[in-house]
């Protein structure tokens, strides 16, 4: 199943019953492979009934492929199996790290971009993308700590990934802003170093002020959309032209027409906007 | 041990350990990632064992958890597996002591999540055993369905879980005994069904690879009264076998 570049939404189940009965007819869904990685039961058979009816992508948040070590091999297997068995459109996951010597940490961590760390997450997508039999694109990560020994711009670093691994990106327009609110560098920059021509998915989503320290912008997923977001997001359209949009929301998770309107506002800009690529 | 790696060490020692040595944690924005990992982790923990969560409240039991997430963080990302030991953590908790069922609510929440997730495959119908003559049916050897859990605590668990996951309170006239439940999932629900302890010997039995009749007799030899053909269609019943 191929996607055209409209506008989609993160899967909630509590919004299951009202996508099937009325979502609109070029409605694509993403979700999290890791909570579908099940045996069977009600779980499995319900993203069994959303492949049928909806384009799919599988958005990882646990390879962890920016650790030095091969992703977990089981891991890589079981999302092997949930690719063969939905078909999705996209299957991406994060420039990021969360598991290390058996432990897990569900969170997104960073780590000083060197030229080590390039060869192992080159090392790393090429055996995802070799083990998954297809490509898959990275997201780049929010940032909330300066770290020392950068050797590569982020940018730099995701241009390099694609040219040595083929791998696709997927850039989250409203991590590029938070990150630049909390490293104070400048996200229309960014933006514009960024190989947009790699870029396979966009996304956008609501941040919020962290509550103990009032200076950081958390990626938090669980508010509209923000104005300086969707202006990013224009530029980006402007330049790059129209990608898949998905709309993440995970927190204050509001109810499906809501979301739905927050969705047609990328299908216009998408539509209006976007150079023809 | 290369740089990259030392720096993910260092940082997962500094997210569930407090670590001061690691100069990175020392920065506010290090408690985002801190917290953030922590958050989920609760959540994991609080989605995994709602019916503890009624009884205890979302605020003790997130602060108790805390405790356990410390002990014992994840290991597998597929965070709705998680918390494999809580209930031997609660049941080793001494401030959980004068809630003696809590631990046994928390194996049936436990039991019945990895029912939720078992493989899908069909269910040995309660009239497939009709017409077989007694010796066929002696020889049988059954399988238990993916999803069937056996369940027996001390306590009256079952009936304080039940009634915990309908929201209600639990009845000031509970008979304070040993209670058994066989977990089934039929038609995408899991369901928990309160047994006597004989038919519970007799699923175990079962389970363990012995034919009807050696299932029969070992589960006689303890409860000489046990009444094994309803037992075995009281099982049938609620779906506990494969086909």
């Amino acid at each position: 199943m191929s996607m055209a570049p409209f506008a989609g939404i993160g899967f909630k189940p509590q919004h299951f019953d009202d996508a099937v009965r009325s979502a609109p007819a070029d409605l694509w869904l993403e979700v999290h492979p890791e909570n579908y990685m099940v045996d069977g039961g009600p779980r499995l058979a319900m993203l069994d009934a959303l492949a049928d009816r909806f384009p799919l992508s599988l958005h990882g948040v646990s390879l962890s492929l920016a650790a030095a070590a091969l992703p977990d091999a089981v891991q890589l297997q079981r999302l092997r199996r949930l690719i063969d068995r939905v078909q999705p459109a996209l299957v991406s996951e994060h420039l990021a790290w969360s598991s290390w010597a058996g432990r897990y940490v569900p969170d997104l961590l960073p780590f000083p971009r060197t030229h080590e760390a390039l060869e192992h997450v080159v090392r790393n997508v090429m055996h995802t993308q070799e083990r998954l039999g297809r490509k898959i694109s990275l997201e780049n990560p929010s940032h909330y700590l300066v770290l020392d020994g950068h050797d590569w711009s982020e940018t730099d670093f995701l241009a390099e990934l694609v040219r040595r691994s083929g791998c696709g990106l997927l850039l989250d327009i409203n991590n590029v802003y938070v990150s630049a609110h909390n490293l104070h560098s400048d996200a229309l920059a960014y933006l514009d170093a960024f190989p947009l021509h790699a870029v396979t998915e966009i996304h956008l989503a609501g941040h919020a002020v962290d509550e103990t320290d009032t200076t950081l912008l958390i990626d938090s997923h669980d508010a509209p959309i923000a104005d300086p977001v969707w202006s990013l997001y224009r530029h980006v359209l402007s330049r790059g032209g129209a990608r898949p949009t998905l709309i993440e929301r995970d927190g204050e998770v509001p109810a499906l027409p809501i979301l739905l309107a927050e969705r047609q506002r990328a299908n216009s800009l998408l539509t209006n906007e976007a150079v023809p690529v | 041990m290369t740089s990259l790696a030392r720096f993910q060490n260092d940082f997962a020692d500094a997210i569930y350990d407090d670590a001061r040595s690691f100069p990175l944690a020392g920065h506010a924005a290090f408690a985002v990632y801190r917290n953030t990992a922590m958050r989920a982790c609760l959540d994991a923990l609080e989605a995994n064992y709602p019916a503890v969560v009624c009884l205890v409240g979302r605020d003790w039991f997130r602060a108790v958890a805390a405790i356990h997430v410390a002990e014992s963080p994840p290991r597998d990302a597929r965070l709705f597996t998680y918390g494999d030991d809580f209930a031997d953590f609660l049941a080793a908790f001494p401030p959980a002591a004068e809630l003696p069922y809590l631990a046994d609510v928390a194996r049936l929440d436990r039991l019945s999540l990895e029912s939720l997730f078992a493989a899908d495959v069909g269910v040995l119908s309660a009239g497939s055993l009709n017409g077989l003559d007694p010796e066929a049916l002696g020889a049988l050897c059954l399988r238990l369905h993916p999803a069937t859990r056996a369940f027996a605590a001390p306590t009256p668990a079952v009936t304080i879980w039940q009634a915990s996951r309908a929201g209600l309170a639990v009845n000031e006239e509970l008979v304070w005994q040993a209670e058994f439940a066989v977990i089934t999932r039929t038609d995408l629900e899991v369901v928990v069904t309160p047994v006597s302890a004989s038919t519970l010997r007799l699923l175990n039995a079962i389970g363990a690879g012995a034919s009807l009749a050696d299932a029969a007799l070992s589960t006689l030899a303890v409860h000489p009264d046990a009444p094994i053909d309803l037992n075995l269609a009281n099982l049938l019943q609620v779906g506990a076998f494969a086909p």
